[in-house]
Parts: C-alpha cells; structure tokens; sequence
C-alpha cells in the first residue's frame, strides 16, 4: 500500500500526516487528524453530509484526495468558531432549530458558509440552489432556509426580520 | 387547578434552543461512528448474493489466516434466535442454514482496519444452493410448499388476523351508499443520514459494552444478553445520540450481535459502520401494503359500517411485522364516527429485506386510502369533503367500535384552522385547471399503551440528583434520535425546580446509569420522560420547598421558585438561590435524589390483538396541500403545505414546529418519490443518487398551526409531534390531484408516470392479493359501557 507524506493546512494548523494515497479527504480529517465533526452519508458524493471548503470553496470530501489539497486551506466544522465564539451560521442554526440530528449540520453549515461569503444577500433561492447537494431528512430544509438568512442578515448589519411565531389556537 | 391547565409556567412553552444545539453546530456531538478506543478492531460482514439460498457451507479457513486478520465468524457459533417481539424470534445475527434475502449477513470478519477486513470476506467460500426467489406477495402465497421463514402462520403467511365489531354487513344493509376502492402504498427507506454503526468491548472485568446507533437499547440490551447467553447485568448497552432514525434504528440487529461476539474472541474492542447500500439491505422501513376498503353511507354522509382489508409484503423477517399488521387496522376508528368496522390482514413473507416500522409505523398506509377513499365517496354523495370530516370527527371521550379510547381530540380544530388558512373552500374546484387542493385529517398514538415484551414495570423510569453547587443531573433511558428528548427532560425538569435548562446536565441511553425508559418509538417519549421527570422532580421540589420554609419562616404556600431563586410570594425581596436552597435541604434530608415513573392507563379493550392501537392520548393532525401538476409531463410541484397539529401543549413551539416541518417534508418525499424497489432479487436503487428523496429544491413553504387541547395525561397538558403531523399530508397529495387534473391515482408515490398514465386512461389501479383471510372473530361491545376519559394513572395522579 504506497503512502505519502502530506502537509495540510487544516483550520489554519499545518498538519502532517502518512496516508495511503488512495484515503480520501474525509478519511484522513476523520481517522487521521481526529476531526470527526465531517461527516459521512453514502461516500458516494450523494449525500453532501461530508462537505468542507477548501479555498473557501465547498467539496465533498469523500471524492477528494489529500495529495489535491497541499498547499490549499482546508476548513472542516470545527474550524467555523474562533476562539470559542460561534459563527453567525452556527449562531442562528442553534437558535432556529436548523439542526434536529446534526447529522448533516456540518455540512450544511459549510455549503452555507460558502455561500454567504459569496453573496452578501443571498435570496431563497441562491440558499436553496446552494444548499441542493446536501440532503437533510430531519427538518425538511425550511429552518435551514431562515437560519442562512439570519446569519446573512446579521453579518451585514441589518435589522432582523421577525422571528415567525406559528399560529396557536386552544382545541 | 389541573396540571394541564397550568398558566404560571416559566420554561415551557418558550421556544428555547436544545441543550445540546451548540455540540451540533461545532461538530462535537458524537455518534458510534465517531467514537473510537485503543487497540480498535475493525468488522465486515459477508452477505448473501441470493435473495434465497441454502448454505451448504461456509469455509472461512483462507480468509483467517489473512495477514491482518483477527477473527472470523460464522453463524453456528450464535445459534440463538433473536427478534424484537417476543413472537418473531427469527433472526439470526448471521444467517446459519439459509439465506433469506440478497444483503442477509451470512459471515464476517474482524481485521486491524477496514480495508484488510474488506478482502478476508473476498476469501470467504459459501456454497449455496439457490432457491426460488419469492419477490412478490403473489409468489409467495403461490409457493407454500417453499417456505422463506418457519415462524409464519402456514406457508408464506406470517400472519393473518380477522375481527368484526358490531357486525358490518348489518351496517351495510342500513346503508343508501356504498363505496368500494384499493389502493397501494409502495414501501420506503427511513434514509437516516446516519449509517448504522456499533462498538463493541469485552473488556477484561468480563463485562461487555455496546456503544450503538439504536433508538431502543433497552431492547438491545435484552437481544444481546439473549444471544451471548450471558446475564444481563454484565452488559451495558450506550445508544449514542442517533443521526436520524425514523424508526430504523428500532430493531436489535446482527451487526450488534457480531460486533459484541468478534470483541469475545479477540479481546479487542471492534467497530463497524455500515455502508449506505448495506442500510438500504438492513431497511426495517415502511411496509409496502394492498389495501381494500368498502364503506357504507346515509345519504347524509353519516358512516353506517366500514371494512378495511390489507395485505402486507413483509420481506423476509417478522421484525415489528405482527405489531405493523395490526396496526394497518388499529386507528381507522379513532378520527371520524365509524360504528361498527371489519379489520382483515395479512403479513406475508417475501424474499427481500424486512421491513419494519417508520415514521407512523404501519398507519400512513391506511390514513392514504382512508382519507382518499373519504374524498371519492364524498365526490358520490355530492358532499364537500371539508364539511364532512368536520361534521363526523369523534366526540371527545369516545370508545371506539374497536374499543380505542379517545380522550381529547383536536381533530376539528385542526380541520377548521387548514380549511380556512388555506382557503380551501374557495379554491377547491376554482383553481386553473393543473392546480389543485386537497385536504385530509389523521390520528396518532402518544405512546404506545404497552410495552414490547408482557411485564407490569414502567415503560419510564427517570432519576434525578442535586449537589451541593446547586448542580442538577437528571438520568433517564431514553435516546435522543435528533427529535430532543435530551431537551425535553430538562425542560421538564427546570421547569419544576425553578432553574434553568442549561443548568442542567442530561445523562441518558446507556442501561448502566441510566432507569429504563423503553426508546424513542411510538411517539412514546415526550409523554412518557416527561410525566416520569414530573414525578421524580415534584418530590425534590417538596424538599426543597420545605428546607425553604424553614428557613424563610414562612408557610410552603407561599413559596415560589424560578429562575434559579426560591421566594416568598407576599415579599418577593425575601428568597433564597436555589443553590443555598439545595445546601439546606441537603442538610435537612441528607443526600438529594429522587425517582419518578410513568405507566400508561390500562387500555379499555380484551380482545386478543388489542394491544396494538392503545394509547395514553391521541395527538391529531390535518394538512391542507396546494399543487401544480403537468399534463404533459405528469410532474407536480407542491406549492404549499398548510399542517395543523393538535400536540395537547406545545412544550417548546419551536421543536414541534421543527417536528411538523420535518413530517411534512418526509410524507412528500413518500407521495412522490421515494421507493424501495427490487429488480432480479436486488434491491434496484440503493444509493443516496438513485433513491429520490426531497432535495432543498423541491420543498415547498409549510405553515404551521398548532392545536393546544390540554390533555389530563400528557405532561403540561402534552401530546407528541414527531410522527403524527406525516399521515395527513399524503393523501392530500392525492386529493389536490384529483382536484388538480380530475384523476385518481390509487397509489403512492405518485410519479410523473403514473399521473400521465391516468390521464391518458392507462392507469391501472391495484388489485388486492388472491388470498382468502381467515375465519372472523367477532369481538363483542364493552359490557358496560366504558367511563368516558378515565382519568389519569397512578404514579402520575400521586405526584400530583
């Protein structure tokens, strides 16, 4: 089995490691480096639960190989917060109720990271054509929605828009 | 004042984030897939290329001496049965004589890491002798002489059940209409984004863990003991927190077996995760079921008798099956006046995955033809299909025909609000043609009102212990599969001692630490944690209080506690943190703990069956969807989707609205896409790619309503979310393409197909199985008649 010695730049740490050349990227961030917080649904590129950034861009990580990636800034879940204080996303997913099982929440968070770096305002429908390769069988998208636009919001300094209260009625 | 009625509540009701949303968005909450452990094994399990096959042998000898390799196993070393019923003990963890579906575990292979594991099964030699391949219902009742499974009834027929409830055909005779219709429900994958995977550890005390991705490792931990014959208190079994489960994590399943035996031999701790394709083999999902329904009318609309028939395609395993199969006739009777009822069913076994339950286990089925067969005969009689359910929703109280008891039942509220939010009276019939609305009302359980396995304990058991920091640990059994049963708990438990849920830690699903609590199935854990955590807070809440009293020289009565503080009601200035609270109960009373309990009621109804379809409450639900269909394509879009739910009390408006969101978007996935299928034996489609499901694309907007009755036995007043709010939305799909293109498709999903065959005429609608149910049991009425609303059981009454 040829293995390589490769250095990656992981949420902004160098990270060497000795990996077979045919791992793939979410291998060596999950079994290699500890970094469990991506995570895997098909490994396949089906599900987008494996999803992180490299340059800013969102990949699956489960089609990436490491050697791809030298030289490249590679962020993973776990290098959104900075020195302890949540992302805007990871902020208004917490508070909209956008993760159920979490499951997919990483990668969502990420795609979505992409996206709002991308595009100051992005509408509903840049979020859900952004968000199309992730799938999530919890929360049926909608709070996912509202939490990009949230964050998107915050991050320009806008008002926030109402929080929407469902209607409530005594049977 | 009735705890239900409470208004003076300062944690529930408010739409709080989970307690343990922040580990979500950061990456850190761990799953078995994460979890890893010094000197850790790796497993693969073989499985049988054959949908049916006898194994002549199985020679393991080449692939144990693979460099790397640490143990292989076979399935004559676990010869003991094993099944989540007590009535279908028919699996084995790897299968021994014959291989019953393509995908059945038949050897595997413990390694230093995946990939050596990986090539040992390639050297694995399994003579097989295949057998005929029994896909269908059809085959299956054709070929009795070649039987899939010895546990049935006789032949392929697992099980088949009859029962009449006040003699049907006199009602059909008092009847002026009669309607007839078949419909087919095709079955589906619970698609949790989380691939099944376990840990094992026999450590060298001799004591077995298993850290596992299971909704219910109470019922693991039984399954286990039973199969590695070693007592139970040697096992400790941990359901990580579940990345998704819908009710395919319900089963005990061989991989847990297999992992628990290779860490026997090995001495090692073993690991295996299954890959997505071998969960779609593993399924457990919806049944795929044929169902037939004749329903006699007054001219009025009033039902004078119903007969409902289903034939279910089990795959090749009982799983949950016998519970599914009752379940397919349990809650017709529990939405609308239906007098008197017919209930026949079949569960037949096929050689395919089993199936098991999902998301409203065995009851979307017959919702879907209920509530379509309701709109037809509505369309016969000239009726509007919204008058008519508001007009036939049951009376709250009332014991059904086949002697469900209804407590109180939001049903019409639900029906009122989706009607006129959704205008649907305006729209219906005056929308262009291709747009349409439809309408349909459900019902689901609380909780199931029995347990699994015969026994009289609670179904939930819940501990709590104060320290001297004023510090709170609550530690219940149950398992949090993404829904917020953690949170739950410590909402509940906040609540009662006037802390904050952040102050609180949750420990829960791990049978060491934890009392039992049954799992997170049957929409069983709201009502039932949450009445327990009620029981055990409320008698630390009396010390507590009383330490307080003493203290502040003032009368118990008098003293409130919230927001971390206990006070004096006459004097707000007068209180105490709860913290210097907990230190002076602590000294009055010595060590600070308490247990609380829930049992559910006894259900009202004897006859033998009636286990199935009891519950503590009924939530109710209605949906209203508004849709585009394609005449030249047979495509339809949702365009909106109005639920309304009645959840007893809303314990946190934004988890339930989540729960409704989430419903809604799983049943369109089921009416219009999503299908387990097999072509020659193999399961057609199991990838994430071929396997449709919803993408963000294709959700629509959702409003959500949510319908507070207060119920005496839920906590607060509580009912579930998490399963209920899925049934009405699919045969709304239905009726809002009817009023969309004016065409019946019998069956779900609705593909573009399908649509395009029934407007060309093509459309053949399914036929029910030629199979003749068993001789009738007719069940007599109560005698005499019932109480209406019993009221509230033991441990909960006590508490309060």
């Amino acid at each position: 089995m040829e293995k390589r010695r490769l250095t990656l730049q992981v949420n902004g740490e160098a990270r060497e490691v000795l990996v077979p050349v045919h791992h793939s990227l979410l291998e060596v961030l999950r079994e290699d480096l500890g970094l469990t917080g991506t995570k895997h649904g098909c490994e396949l590129g089906e599900c987008g639960a494996c999803t992180v950034l490299v340059d800013g861009k969102p990949v699956l990580s489960c089609l990436t190989l490491p050697v791809e990636c030298e030289g490249r800034e590679i962020t993973t879940v776990e290098g959104l917060a900075r020195g302890g204080e949540l992302s805007p996303l990871q902020t208004t997913f917490s508070e909209l109720g956008a993760a159920q099982c979490g499951y997919c929440t990483p990668g969502m968070l990420l795609t979505a990271q992409a996206l709002v770096q991308q595009q100051a305002r992005p509408s509903r429908d840049d979020i859900r054509e952004a968000l199309a390769g992730n799938l999530c069988r919890c929360t049926g998208y909608l709070k996912i929605f509202e939490a990009v636009e949230l964050a998107s919001a915050r991050m320009r300094g806008e008002p926030e828009p109402a929080p929407v209260a469902p209607e409530v009625v005594r049977g | 004042m009735a705890e239900e009625q409470r208004t003076d509540l300062s944690v529930i009701g408010k739409p709080l984030p989970k307690i343990d949303a922040a580990a979500k968005v950061t990456g850190q909450l761990v799953y078995a897939g994460d979890l890893t452990l010094p000197r850790l094994a790796f497993a693969k399990l073989l499985r049988s290329p054959h949908p049916h096959a006898r194994i002549r042998s199985i020679d393991v000898s080449r692939a144990a001496v693979l460099p790397g390799v640490l143990a292989t196993l076979v399935g004559s070393e676990l010869p003991i049965p094993f099944g989540i019923l007590p009535v279908s003990q028919d699996e084995h963890a790897l299968a021994i004589d014959t291989a019953r579906f393509a995908g059945d575990p038949v050897a595997a292979v413990a390694a230093v890491d995946e990939e050596t594991a990986e090539a040992a099964l390639a050297l694995v030699v399994v003579d097989y002798e295949v057998l005929p391949a029994l896909m269908t219902v059809e085959d299956a009742l054709a070929r009795p002489d070649c039987r899939i499974n010895e546990h049935g009834s006789h032949g392929n027929v697992h099980k088949e059940v009859s029962f009449d409830f006040g003699d049907v055909e006199a009602g059909f005779r008092e009847a002026d209409h009669l309607r007839e219709d078949t419909f087919f429900f095709e079955g589906n994958n619970h698609l949790a984004m989380e691939e099944h995977a376990a840990v094992a550890h026999h450590g060298p005390d001799g004591k077995l863990t298993l850290w596992s991705s299971t909704q219910t490792p109470h019922y693991v931990h039984r399954a286990l003991a039973k199969v590695l014959e070693m007592p139970p208190a040697h096992i400790r079994i941990v359901a990580c927190s579940n990345g998704g489960g819908f009710g395919g994590k319900t089963d005990p399943f061989g991989h847990e077996i297999v992992v628990a035996k290779l860490s026997m031999k090995t001495g090692r701790p073993v690991k295996i995760v299954l890959t997505r394709e071998e969960v779609f083999y593993t399924h457990r999902g919806r049944h795929p079921v044929r169902m037939w329904v004749k329903t006699g009318l007054k001219k009025d609309g009033r039902i004078t008798a119903m007969h409902f028939r289903t034939a279910l395609d089990g795959g090749a395993y009982g799983s949950y099956g016998v519970a599914s199969l009752y379940y397919t006739g349990a809650l017709q009777t529990v939405t609308y006046e239906i007098p008197r009822y017919k209930f026949e069913g079949v569960r037949v076994f096929t050689n395919k995955p089993p199936c098991g339950p999902k998301r409203g286990h065995g009851t979307p089925q017959p919702r879907f033809a209920l509530e379509c067969h309701i709109d037809r005969f509505c369309h016969d009689l000239g009726i509007d299909p919204a008058e008519w359910r508001l007009r036939n929703t049951l009376a709250p109280g009332t014991l059904t025909a086949n002697q469900m008891q209804v407590r109180t039942i939001g049903l019409k509220a639900c029906l009122d609000r989706v009607i006129e939010r959704s205008a649907y009276r305006e729209k219906r019939e005056s929308l262009p043609d291709g747009r349409g609305i439809g309408l349909a009302g459900s019902a689901y359980l609380s909780g199931a009102g029995l347990p699994i396995y015969w026994n009289a304990l609670p179904h939930s058991g819940v501990q709590i212990k104060v320290d001297r920091g004023g510090g709170v640990t609550v530690f219940c059994g149950s398992t949090d599969v993404g829904q917020g049963s953690d949170s739950v708990l410590a909402y509940v438990v906040a609540e009662e001692l006037g802390i904050e849920p952040k102050d609180i830690r949750v420990v829960t699903a791990d049978t060491d630490l934890t009392p039992v609590d049954l799992g997170s199935y049957s929409s069983r854990v709201t009502l039932m944690t949450g009445n327990a955590a009620i029981h055990a807070a409320r008698k630390l809440r009396g010390q507590l209080l009383e330490a307080a009293a003493r203290k502040l020289e003032v009368p118990v009565e008098r003293l409130r506690m919230a927001a971390r503080r206990v006070w004096d009601e006459a004097d707000p200035s007068r209180g105490l943190s709860f913290a210097e609270t907990a230190v002076l109960a602590e000294a009055a009373f010595g060590t600070l703990g308490s247990v609380g309990w829930y049992r559910p009621p006894k259900p009202a109804a004897k006859w033998k069956g009636s286990g199935v379809g009891p519950s503590p409450t009924y939530s109710y639900s209605a949906a209203a969807v508004e849709l585009t269909a394609d005449r030249e394509t047979g495509i339809v879009r949702i365009d909106k989707v109005w639920i309304a739910h009645d959840i007893g009390r809303a314990l946190n408006p934004l988890l339930v609205v989540g729960q409704l969101e989430g419903s809604v978007y799983m049943a369109l996935g089921e009416a219009l896409m999503e299908e387990q299928v097999f072509r020659k034996g193999l399961h057609k489609i199991p990838s994430m790619l071929d396997y449709k499901s919803p993408t963000s694309l294709d959700m629509p907007a959702v409003e959500s309503i949510l319908v507070e009755t207060l119920d005496p036995e839920g906590p607060y007043g509580a009912k579930e979310c998490g399963q209920g709010p899925l049934l009405p939305v699919i045969p709304a799909v239905a009726n809002a393409l009817f009023d969309a293109l004016g065409v019946w498709v019998d069956e779900v999903p609705i593909t573009p197909e399908k649509v395009l065959a029934a407007l060309e005429g093509r459309y053949r609608s399914p036929k029910m199985p030629d199979y003749t149910y068993p001789e009738t049991v007719v069940v007599a009425p109560l005698e005499p008649a019932a109480p209406a609303a019993p009221p509230a059981t033991t441990a909960l009454a006590e508490a309060r």
